[in-house]
C-alpha cells in the first residue's frame, strides 16, 4: 500500500515527525538504555522541537488552504475540532496514568522510598485532582506536549487568519509575544503548583514559525539558507553545542566551558524554550533541508515508510508512544530491567508504532473506498468530515 | 539452648561477612562522590578537633520506624567521621522534615546555622520540589539564597539530590530539579553527592534491588549506611582539597 499522500506533500515532514514520535517515546521510557540514541543527548534540543516546528506547519499547510478556499468560520471550526479531539487524547492517556498509578500505588511498599510514594498522595483527592487534569493545570510527567498542543490550536484560528493576509506581521507578532514572554516571565499556571512545563507563550513562536514557513516563509528565506555563511554557521554550531552537552555526560570536563559562558548560558530553559534551544533546532533544519533535499528519491524507498506512516498519523501515535512508554516502563519495573528487557520493550514499542499507523491507514482506505450505501431520503445526512 | 546460641553466633558471623562484602560492592559508586571543590571551612574545623555537621533535608534523610534512628544516614556519618578522625569530637545534627520544599527548608537556616554553627550544612532537597511541581526556576535561585545564607554563617555547603526510585520513576520528574542543583552546585564551587546516580548505579550492577517490594527497614538500613560512607569520604577529601597536610585514619 502507497502512502496516502497528494503528490505535492513535503515527505520530508512526515519523515522527520515520525522520528521525532519514536525518539520522544524511547526518551519517556526512563534509565532506558536506547535513549542514549536520541538527539537531547547531542545537543541543546530534542525531539519536542521537531514535532511543535513540524506540528505547526501542517496545520497551516491543512487550515492555511481552508481559510483561502472556505473562509474563516469553517477554517476555525475544523481547527477547534481538531483541538477537541486532541483534548479527548489527552484525557484518554491521563486514565490510562492514572491506572498504572493506583496500581503501582497498591502493591508498592518499601520504607525507602517513603518519600516517594508521597506522589500517591492525590490520588486521595480524586474530586480535586480530576478536575485540575480537566482543566489541563494537572498534568502528570510526560504530559505536557498535548496540552501545550491544545493550547495552540485554539488560538491559531486568528492567527492562520492573520499569516495568510500578512505573513510577516503574523510572524512579527509571534516574535513579541515570545520577547515579552521571556521578559515578563508569563505562563499559565500548574497545579498542584508551579507553571506549565511547556510554556505556550514561549512554544507558540516554534508553532507560529512552522506555519508561517509553510505558508511562503520557507522560499523567502531559501536562499539566505543556503548560503555558505548559514551553513558553515549553523555547523559551527552545532558543533559547539554537542561540545557541551558532552560536559554534561561527563561532569569531570565541566571545567572547559569558560566561566563567562556557562555563567550566560545556564540555565538553558527548557519550559521558555531558550533562544540557545531553538537556534540548536534551527541549526538542525538549515542543515537537514540543505542535504535532503525534498525530491530525493530516496525518501520514497520502502526503508523510510514506516516512519513516514506513523507522523502521517501524528496524533494518533503520538498517543500510543506515550502510553507504550508508560507500560515499557511498567514492564521493566514488573518483570526485568535489564538492557536486553531495554532493548526489546523499545524495539516492540515501535515495531507496535508503526504496525498501529498501518491500521489506521487501513481504516482510512476502507472508509474512502466505501460502497455508495443505498439512498435513504428519510434520514438526514448524518456525519461530517470524521 | 547451646545450639540455638551456636546457630546464633553463625549467623551473626555470616551477616557481618556480608555486611563487609556490601560496604565493598557500595564502594562501587566511589567515583561517582569525586571530590571536585576544597571545602576550607572542615578542614580548618578539623584542626581545631571540633567537627559539627548540620543536615537539612526531607524523608529521605531519614528511616521510618523505630531502626530508623539509629541507621538513618545522619546518625551513621558521624559514625564513619569518628572512625575517620578518632581525636576530633564529631557531631552531626539532623533536620529532616518530611515534605518539605528547598524554600521552607531555608527559612529555618539561619536560627539552625546560629544556633549549632557548623563548619558544614549538608543540603538534601529536591524531591518535595519535584513532586509539587514547584518552578524549577524558583527552586534555583532558592539553592541559590540558601547557599549565601550558609557561607554568610561561615560554613561549608554539601548538596545531596534525589534518591533514584525506579518505580516512580515515570511519575515525579526528577531532572529540572536535578540540572538545578548540579547548575548551582558548579557556579558557586559547591560539590554535589549525586545520590540519584549513585543509587542509579547499584540499581544497574544489582548491589540492591529497588525494585523489591517489602516492609522490613533492612535494604534502606544499608543504603543508608552506603550513603554514610561515600558522604564520610567525599567530606574528607573535599577537606583535603584545601589542606592536602590532612590526615584521615581509617
Amino acid at each position: 500500500m502507497p502512502p496516502a499522500v497528494q503528490t505535492e506533500r513535503d515527505l520530508r515532514l512526515d519523515l522527520f515527525r515520525g522520528l521525532a514520535l519514536w525518539l520522544i517515546f524511547l526518551d519517556h521510557i526512563p534509565s532506558n538504555i536506547v535513549s542514549w540514541i536520541t538527539i537531547r543527548n547531542y545537543g541543546f534540543s530534542d525531539a519536542t522541537e521537531i514535532f511543535v516546528f513540524i506540528s505547526g506547519y501542517t496545520a497551516a499547510f491543512v487550515y492555511g488552504r481552508a481559510m483561502r478556499e472556505r473562509g474563516f468560520i469553517v477554517a476555525s471550526a475544523r481547527i477547534l475540532k481538531r483541538a477537541w479531539q486532541v483534548y479527548v487524547a489527552h484525557i484518554f492517556l491521563f486514565v490510562v496514568y492514572m491506572a498504572q498509578i493506583a496500581y503501582v500505588s497498591a502493591r508498592f511498599d518499601n520504607p525507602l522510598f517513603t518519600e516517594e510514594m508521597g506522589i500517591f498522595e492525590f490520588l486521595k483527592q480524586p474530586d480535586v485532582t480530576l478536575l485540575q487534569a480537566l482543566l489541563l493545570k494537572f498534568k502528570p510527567v510526560n504530559m505536557d506536549v498535548l496540552p501545550l498542543y491544545i493550547a495552540l490550536l485554539v488560538v491559531f484560528p486568528p492567527f492562520v487568519w492573520a499569516l495568510v493576509r500578512q505573513p510577516t506581521l503574523a510572524l512579527a507578532g509571534s516574535v513579541l509575544l515570545y520577547a515579552l514572554t521571556q521578559y515578563f516571565d508569563w505562563n499559565l499556571t500548574a497545579y498542584p503548583s508551579g507553571h506549565w512545563a511547556f510554556n505556550p507563550f514561549a512554544w507558540q513562536f516554534l508553532f507560529a514559525f512552522g506555519a508561517w514557513c509553510a505558508l511562503g516563509g520557507a522560499r523567502k528565506i531559501q536562499r539566505a539558507a543556503r548560503s555558505p555563511l548559514v551553513l558553515g554557521l549553523s555547523a559551527a554550531y552545532l558543533l559547539i553545542a554537542f561540545s557541551i552537552v558532552m560536559t554534561w555526560h561527563f561532569p569531570r570536563y565541566a571545567f572547559l566551558v569558560p566561566r563567562w559562558l556557562s555563567d550566560w548560558m545556564y540555565p538553558i530553559d527548557k519550559a521558555n524554550l531558550d533562544i540557545l534551544r531553538f537556534l540548536h533546532f534551527a541549526a538542525l533544519t538549515t542543515l537537514t533541508v540543505h542535504f535532503i533535499p525534498r525530491e530525493a528519491p530516496w525518501l520514497k524507498s520502502s526503508i523510510f515508510f514506516p516512519a513516514i506512516l506513523c507522523g502521517q498519523h501524528s496524533l494518533e501515535i503520538f498517543c500510543l508512544g506515550v502510553f507504550l512508554s508508560f507500560a515499557s516502563h511498567f514492564i521493566m519495573v514488573e518483570v526485568a530491567g535489564g538492557i536486553t528487557m531495554q532493548i526489546v520493550v523499545s524495539a516492540l514499542g515501535i515495531l507496535a508504532m508503526i504496525a498501529t499507523a498501518n491500521l489506521i491507514s487501513w481504516y482510512k482506505y476502507i472508509e474512502r473506498n466505501r460502497p455508495e450505501p443505498p439512498s435513504s431520503p428519510g434520514r438526514p445526512l448524518a456525519g461530517g468530515e470524521a | 539452648m547451646r545450639m540455638f546460641f551456636t546457630a546464633l553466633t553463625g549467623l551473626l558471623v555470616c551477616m557481618a561477612s556480608i555486611a563487609n562484602a556490601e560496604d565493598g560492592a557500595c564502594l562501587v559508586a566511589a567515583n561517582l562522590a569525586h571530590a571536585d571543590f576544597a571545602l576550607p571551612r572542615i578542614a580548618a574545623a578539623i584542626q581545631k578537633k571540633q567537627l559539627n555537621v548540620t543536615i537539612i533535608g526531607s524523608a529521605s534523610s531519614t528511616i521510618m520506624g523505630p531502626a530508623g534512628l539509629k541507621s538513618a544516614y545522619p546518625i551513621r556519618l558521624e559514625a564513619a567521621l569518628a572512625r575517620r578522625f578518632p581525636d576530633i569530637a564529631v557531631k552531626v545534627s539532623s533536620h529532616a522534615t518530611p515534605r518539605q520544599t528547598a524554600a521552607e527548608m531555608s527559612h529555618g537556616l539561619e536560627r539552625i546555622l546560629v544556633d549549632e554553627k557548623p563548619a558544614l550544612v549538608i543540603w538534601q532537597t529536591g524531591t518535595v520540589d519535584a513532586m509539587l511541581g514547584i518552578d524549577p526556576e524558583e527552586f534555583r535561585s532558592t539553592l541559590d539564597e540558601g547557599v549565601d545564607i550558609i557561607q554568610k554563617a561561615s560554613a561549608n555547603v554539601i548538596f545531596m539530590n534525589m534518591q533514584y526510585s525506579p518505580r516512580t520513576d515515570t511519575m515525579i520528574a526528577a531532572a529540572p530539579y536535578n540540572d538545578a542543583m548540579r547548575w548551582v552546585a558548579l557556579q558557586r564551587e559547591i560539590p554535589l553527592f549525586d545520590r540519584l546516580s549513585i543509587m542509579r548505579l547499584w540499581n544497574d550492577l544489582g548491589t540492591f534491588d529497588f525494585h523489591s517490594t517489602t516492609k522490613s527497614t533492612d535494604m534502606a538500613e544499608r543504603v543508608h549506611n552506603c550513603i554514610a560512607q561515600l558522604l564520610a569520604d567525599l567530606t574528607v577529601e573535599s577537606a583535603r582539597i584545601a589542606a592536602p597536610e590532612l590526615k584521615d585514619v581509617r
